[in-house]
């Protein structure tokens, strides 16, 4: 870890109670999910990171509480910094605040989001699909969403592959 | 759910003006099938008289679904998918892919392998920039600078096509180190390239640096800030070109990026011209890094001897036992990589790429996020092109260089 990232964890965890995690020198930490607007406000006027980096989603699925796993990838262009923010979101219904307010990039992002998660956006001025047709159904990159062909189903994967498996409603 | 995309104002009206609505000004549809969209982006334009007063990019066109895709695929495989994002950078997208997969799996990749990784990226540079500003001219109506610019790329596919076999989709740098070693004919082709390129260079500057007619097209058009730039998240040449020194190859040194002498070229005007400023100057400074890596180039192995990850050479196979296991389960099963996700970027001509991948512990990556540059630098298109001309919002788009599959995805 850098050792200038040391008094920005200390000070998102007096704000925050954040809990922080590092892989490989990546250091993420984890959010919760009320609490993010207030967060990106104070890591963008106070802690100098002033780039929106990337936003993305990952689904844990057949998990249902947390199910998705949400990432905000911050870069400090002053302070030379990397930061990820990780929320989760429970699987019915998920949603969470918008912070457009704050990066207008997330506009774009959020919208992709909702789009291949299905992750709404509470507050976005323009929740429209971005990269499917409008008149799409499903979120396709939701892990119970298939890819499109059938899958061969081994001994060792069978469930796993059968459980995500289309088949005819009555 | 099958609502019809715009079939009336009323449903795009949070976007356009109230004067939209009572008709007063005309929206009108531009794209995806236009030329000067550079590929398949769709605008729908609110215009008054020539002027444009609202700009909504519609994107998606180019959707194909890669990182759907990736899942599906183990991590050799996976790679393939990663030149078809940015297809005119594919050097610099299998760059981004092996550095982040060699992030998660803990590999060393030797110093040759990393030497000839910058040569071809920065050579891959240089020919992205060359279809930027051919298609720059073309759209401001220059159309001479087209044929220069192709001539010049012509001879940097070649050079790719010598060391991979293909033109565009390369695949050459893999996770651990390179597919294998460079030619003998490799060095006296750059020299060459390194040669004749600083001429070339000067003619185009000939043709648009101080020609009236294109300042007239790009000085003071789809001017923004650099606060306003970092807020939608712009990063490359566009970011460079309002003032903010943010390149990943100097602020994060990778694959021996700190070894070469070069600046980053910046202006403070974030204009159009600014931003061809930038990309000119940047082929220059490509080419001194291309020339300096070539000049101190090791020898020594390109690819990693791990060969749990690395395929080991086919002349190991018929003499050794491990390696044909080895080279069995690498092409069967594929590598494994260890659970847990890393977020890696380099930075492509176009600005900041990189690759989220989440591992679960298994051969196939759990979730691969590509955060391609482009998505965001046209996400800024909106707010250049705000009271502009019909023409000029052509030269804005020319200038953010954007291409769709990076968009896409």
């Amino acid at each position: 870890m850098q050792p200038e990232l040391e008094p920005i964890l200390q000070a998102m965890k007096d704000a925050f109670g954040t809990q922080v995690s590092e892989f490989r020198g990546d250091v993420r930490l984890n959010l919760a999910a009320d609490k993010i607007v207030p967060a990106c406000q104070m890591l963008r006027d106070k802690l100098g990171f002033t780039l929106l980096s990337t936003m993305t989603a990952v689904d844990f699925w057949p998990a249902e509480d947390p199910r998705f796993n949400v990432l905000y990838q911050f870069t400090s262009v002053t302070a030379n910094l990397n930061l990820g923010v990780l929320v989760d979101v429970p699987g019915t219904d998920p949603s969470l605040p918008t912070i457009t307010g704050v990066f207008q990039n997330a506009i774009w992002r959020e919208r992709e989001l909702w789009d291949l998660f299905g992750i709404k956006f509470e507050g976005h001025p323009d929740l429209r699909r971005i990269m499917m047709p409008t008149d799409w159904e499903g979120h396709p990159l939701r892990k119970d969403y298939p890819l499109g062909y059938e899958e061969p189903q081994f001994t060792f994967n069978y469930k796993e592959i059968d459980l995500r498996k289309p088949y005819a409603k009555e | 759910m099958t609502d019809l995309q715009e079939v009336s104002v009323e449903q795009i009206k949070h976007m356009v003006s109230e004067r939209a609505i009572s008709g007063e000004t005309m929206l009108l549809n531009m794209g995806p099938q236009h030329p000067s969209t550079h590929g398949v982006l769709r605008l729908l334009l609110e215009l008054d008289g020539e002027i444009v007063v609202n700009c909504i990019p519609d994107v998606g066109y180019l959707h194909t679904g890669i990182e759907k895709n990736m899942e599906a695929k183990n991590y050799a495989q996976a790679e393939v998918m990663t030149d078809r994002l940015d297809y005119l950078n594919t050097v610099g997208n299998n760059m981004a892919y092996s550095m982040a997969v060699e992030k998660l799996i803990g590999v060393d990749v030797p110093a040759r392998a990393q030497a000839i990784r910058v040569i071809l990226c920065e050579l891959q540079r240089i020919a992205s920039h060359l279809i930027w500003l051919g298609t720059t001219g073309l759209d401001v109506a220059a159309m001479s600078t087209f044929l220069y610019c192709f001539r010049e790329r012509e001879s940097i596919m070649d050079i790719l096509e010598m060391c991979s076999g293909q033109r565009m989709m390369t695949t050459y740098i893999r996770p651990g180190g390179l597919w294998r070693d460079v030619p003998v004919e490799f060095e006296a082709a750059v020299r060459a390239f390194i040669k004749m390129f600083p001429r070339r260079v000067d003619e185009y500057e000939a043709l648009l640096t101080r020609n009236p007619l294109f300042l007239d097209r790009t000085l003071g058009i789809g001017k923004v800030s650099s606060d306003l730039a970092l807020n939608l998240g712009m990063t490359g040449p566009p970011l460079r070109a309002t003032g903010v020194n943010w390149d990943l190859r100097k602020a994060r040194p990778y694959s021996g990026y700190e070894q070469y002498d070069f600046v980053v070229p910046t202006r403070t005007e974030g204009d159009v011209y600014a931003r061809y400023i930038v990309r000119i100057e940047e082929l220059r400074e490509s080419l001194k890094i291309v020339e300096q890596a070539l000049n101190k180039l090791p020898l020594g192995p390109i690819r990693s001897h791990d060969h749990k990850i690395v395929p080991p050479p086919r002349s190991e196979i018929g003499v050794s036992m491990e390696a044909l296991i080895h080279h069995f389960k690498l092409w069967t099963e594929g590598f494994s990589a260890p659970r847990g996700a890393v977020y890696s970027a380099v930075e492509s001509p176009r600005g900041e790429l990189g690759f989220y991948i989440v591992s679960n512990g298994g051969p196939k990556p759990y979730r691969v996020h590509v955060r391609t540059p482009s998505f965001d630098n046209l996400q800024a298109l909106p707010h250049m092109a705000k009271g502009v001309l019909v023409a000029d919002l052509v030269a804005i788009i020319g200038s953010v260089d954007i291409v769709l599959g990076d968009v896409d995805r």
